[in-house]
């Protein structure tokens, strides 16, 4: 099964060093990985999505604890969240399909964010369903490359990690 | 007060106790070792290897209890750490590495012996620093301390660039430690404790499963306070020999792959097992899903992720060892538990370990003579790896805490030689006797040198069969026999002992073996090796084959 896992970390060089080599040496399955800085300059947030049983996310969760950096670890199996990814998509856009590439994205509410005599740049945010629905429509122009971020989620509500 | 930043480590090390260090000089702690010149109260050892250093400072730390040190320079210095660092966090023993690194602004540059000594030692240390920033060094060293010695110790590595240690700063110590994601649990949780005394006292047959970490917290006490008031037999672990005293009555003995026959049944049987600072390893559990079949499980250990990662808990509790027992004994009432007990008698009487004829000197009878000779004395016993270890655990008893040194966790041959040196600089008014094998004692020989220049007068008896023993065993056990490169072809062990300038023995009949005994216990000026020739093909028995049950013991 997939679970979101945020973690808060001390803002210190090799910390995401030491949870991917944590995942890597117990064996764990990351689907994806996003950091950033937070509110507090002197803690980032890393999202993890993993798949695992009960089991395994309880061990990964203890195991994570173990390292000193890290602060805080949040399982949002029970609980409601807004998770997003982003998404930047280079697609063939020849000017008679400009205009019906430009509706698909429209559909998305994705944006168009640049533009030359070929190609286009659609960006898109949302879950990750949603970036692959988009991904298979723009397929048929011909995606030229494609790049996306790993997950990141926040509990719904007013409560925090 | 400015100094340089080697000097502020020195002066930091003294405030954090530090009386000894074991390490190798080099190009990138020169200015380390330079304000180690001017500080007596700080003995350094120095030893042969830098894997010795870890290790010796591994065996003062686990015979003191104390933090042990090491220091070697960058590069190859700190890569030769690795093994030692590896054993120690297995074990879960505090040591404070301290490394050289090139100058900061060589870093990531290939430099002359740069090694990526945090990226390397991360998945084996309990934590690590690079100090990039002087200023940093006063926290980084409180922290290194502090982390290596609270909640689950282990090893921790501080690598030093030259320029940090070079540069002046301002010597502060640091009297608060402020590390947000590390506040280790020692107190049990209320609720757990109660549900724990109450398993406790509905128990018939209970069984105490005691690791390392009774060691760790000095829970000794008062796990003889819980077994004697509750009754209850213990079965100990490699790592926990010494937490109970081995000649009680309700000693049972060690449990798991070469444990005692009736420490194995009564695992088996039990209906209620303690586990305390024990890890449910595989060499313990043998195969798991068999493993205790009619128990409910407590298990108390002051590292979370240890609670539930093999074996599931009935009754987790996350806490220090002794705080935990010391408020689980305080809801017991006395009891006694009759019937259990004649059970495990029983056991004991449908098997007695039987050894065959021969002419050369059987491994269990060195190991017996060798206590009968020694036990009157305040004795510390370290081993190396292989069979030897197992023929020690079991016919060398223990009876106090901290009187046991081997490495269980990674089983790392090589260990005992450096870690019966720093047992011995550590305890200098104990006798250390080293049991090893012909196969460990190679693997860190050089450090025979380091015992000599010391004067250290470690008793080292040599399990000599001319085998990988271990190895040879299991080829015979489940290899049918094909004994593949583990005959040894060694030298005349006493007289590479004697070249080292230590006395050497070659004993191959009881008589020689006493008085090699004897004239290694009279030496005291340096050490005495003992090259004991015993029965080639002898196994460790019991074996339970790995992962087979606890109850499929091979007894003969």
């Amino acid at each position: 099964m997939e679970h979101i896992i945020a973690v808060l970390v001390e803002n210190k060089p090799r910390v995401l060093a030491r949870v991917a080599s944590l995942f890597a040496r117990r064996g764990y399955n990351i689907e994806s990985l996003a950091v950033g800085p937070t509110q507090d300059p002197s803690i980032s947030r890393i999202t993890l999505v993993v798949t695992g049983n009960e089991h395994v996310l309880e061990q990964i969760t203890k195991q994570l604890y173990k390292l000193i950096e890290v602060i805080k670890v949040g399982d949002f199996a029970n609980t409601p969240v807004v998770d997003r990814e982003l998404a930047l998509i280079k697609v063939r856009a020849p000017s008679n399909l400009r205009g019906e590439i430009a509706q698909t994205a429209e559909i998305f509410r994705a944006r168009i964010v640049d533009v030359d005599e070929e190609s286009l740049i659609v960006e898109v945010t949302g879950t990750p369903d949603k970036i692959d629905a988009l991904e298979q429509l723009l397929r048929k122009y011909g995606i030229i490359e494609m790049t996306r971020t790993g997950r990141i989620a926040l509990a719904r509500g007013s409560q925090s990690l | 007060m400015r100094m340089k930043g080697a000097q502020v480590l020195v002066e930091l090390l003294k405030k954090e106790g530090v009386e000894c260090i074991f390490g190798y000089p080099g190009g990138a702690v020169l200015d380390i070792y330079d304000a180690l010149f001017d500080t007596p109260e700080i003995r350094h050892i120095l030893v042969r290897h830098e894997q010795g250093a870890a290790h010796a400072a591994d065996g003062y730390a686990r015979t003191t209890g104390k933090v042990g040190v090491c220091i070697a320079t960058s590069g190859p210095g700190a890569t030769n750490l690795v093994t030692g660092l590896a054993t120690a966090y297995m074990d879960s023993i505090p040591i404070v590495a301290l490394t050289g690194q090139v100058f900061t602004h060589l870093i990531g540059k290939d430099s002359f012996q740069e090694a990526d000594t945090t990226g390397i030692t991360m998945p084996i240390t309990k934590h690590n620093f690079l100090v990039t920033n002087a200023e940093d060094l006063p926290h980084v060293i409180r922290e290194a301390f502090y982390i290596a010695s609270s909640g689950r110790p282990g090893p921790v590595l501080v690598d030093l660039p030259r320029d940090v240690q070079q540069k002046m700063i301002e010597l502060v110590y640091p009297e608060k430690i402020k590390i947000p994601g590390y506040r280790p649990t020692y107190k049990g949780h209320a609720k757990q404790i109660k549900l724990a005394a109450e398993a406790i006292g509905e128990a018939k047959r209970p069984l105490l499963y005691v690791g390392g970490g009774v060691i760790a917290s000095g829970a000794s006490e008062v796990l003889f306070e819980l077994a004697t008031k509750a009754d209850i037999p213990v079965v100990h672990t490699l790592m926990g020999k010494g937490a109970f005293p081995e000649s009680h009555p309700l000693s049972l003995g060690m449990l798991g792959m070469h444990g005692t026959y009736w420490a194995n049944k009564a695992v088996m049987r039990c209906d209620l097992l303690i586990a305390v600072g024990a890890r449910f390893d595989d060499r313990v559990t043998g195969k798991l899903d068999t493993f205790a079949p009619h128990a409910r499980i407590i298990h108390i250990d002051i590292d979370p992720a240890e609670i539930g990662k093999n074996v599931k808990p009935h009754i987790p509790i996350v806490g220090d060892a002794r705080m935990v027992l010391a408020e689980i004994v305080k809801r017991l009432e006395p009891m006694t538990h009759p019937e259990w007990h004649e059970e495990i008698a029983q056991w004991k009487r449908e098997y007695t370990p039987k050894y065959r004829e021969s002419k050369k000197l059987l491994p269990h009878q060195v190991i017996e003579r060798i206590y009968e000779k020694t036990k009157h004395l305040d004795t510390i016993v370290v081993t190396d790896v292989g069979q030897h270890q197992m023929w020690a655990a079991q016919k060398y008893p223990r009876e106090k805490p901290r009187t046991w040194a081997s490495s269980g966790g990674l089983g790392t041959m090589g260990y005992g030689l450096p870690a019966s040196i720093g047992a011995q600089v550590g305890n200098p008014d104990k006798t250390v006797i080293l049991i090893s094998g012909d196969g460990s004692i190679f693997m860190k020989i050089q450090e025979l040198v380091t015992a000599v220049n010391y004067c250290l007068p470690i008793k080292i008896f040599v399990m000599n069969n001319e085998f990988l023993g271990m190895v040879r065993q299991w080829q015979g056990c489940l290899y049918r026999g094909r004994y593949s490169c583990t005959r040894l072809v060694n030298p005349d062990i006493a007289r590479v002992a004697q070249a080292f300038g230590a006395v050497g023995i070659s004993v191959t009949t009881k008589d020689e073996l006493d008085r090699a005994i004897d004239e290694a216990l009279k030496t005291q000026d340096r050490p005495a090796l003992v090259d004991c020739h015993i029965e080639e093909e002898e196994n460790v028995l019991p074996f339970v084959p790995p992962g087979k049950s606890l109850d499929e013991m091979i007894l003969e």
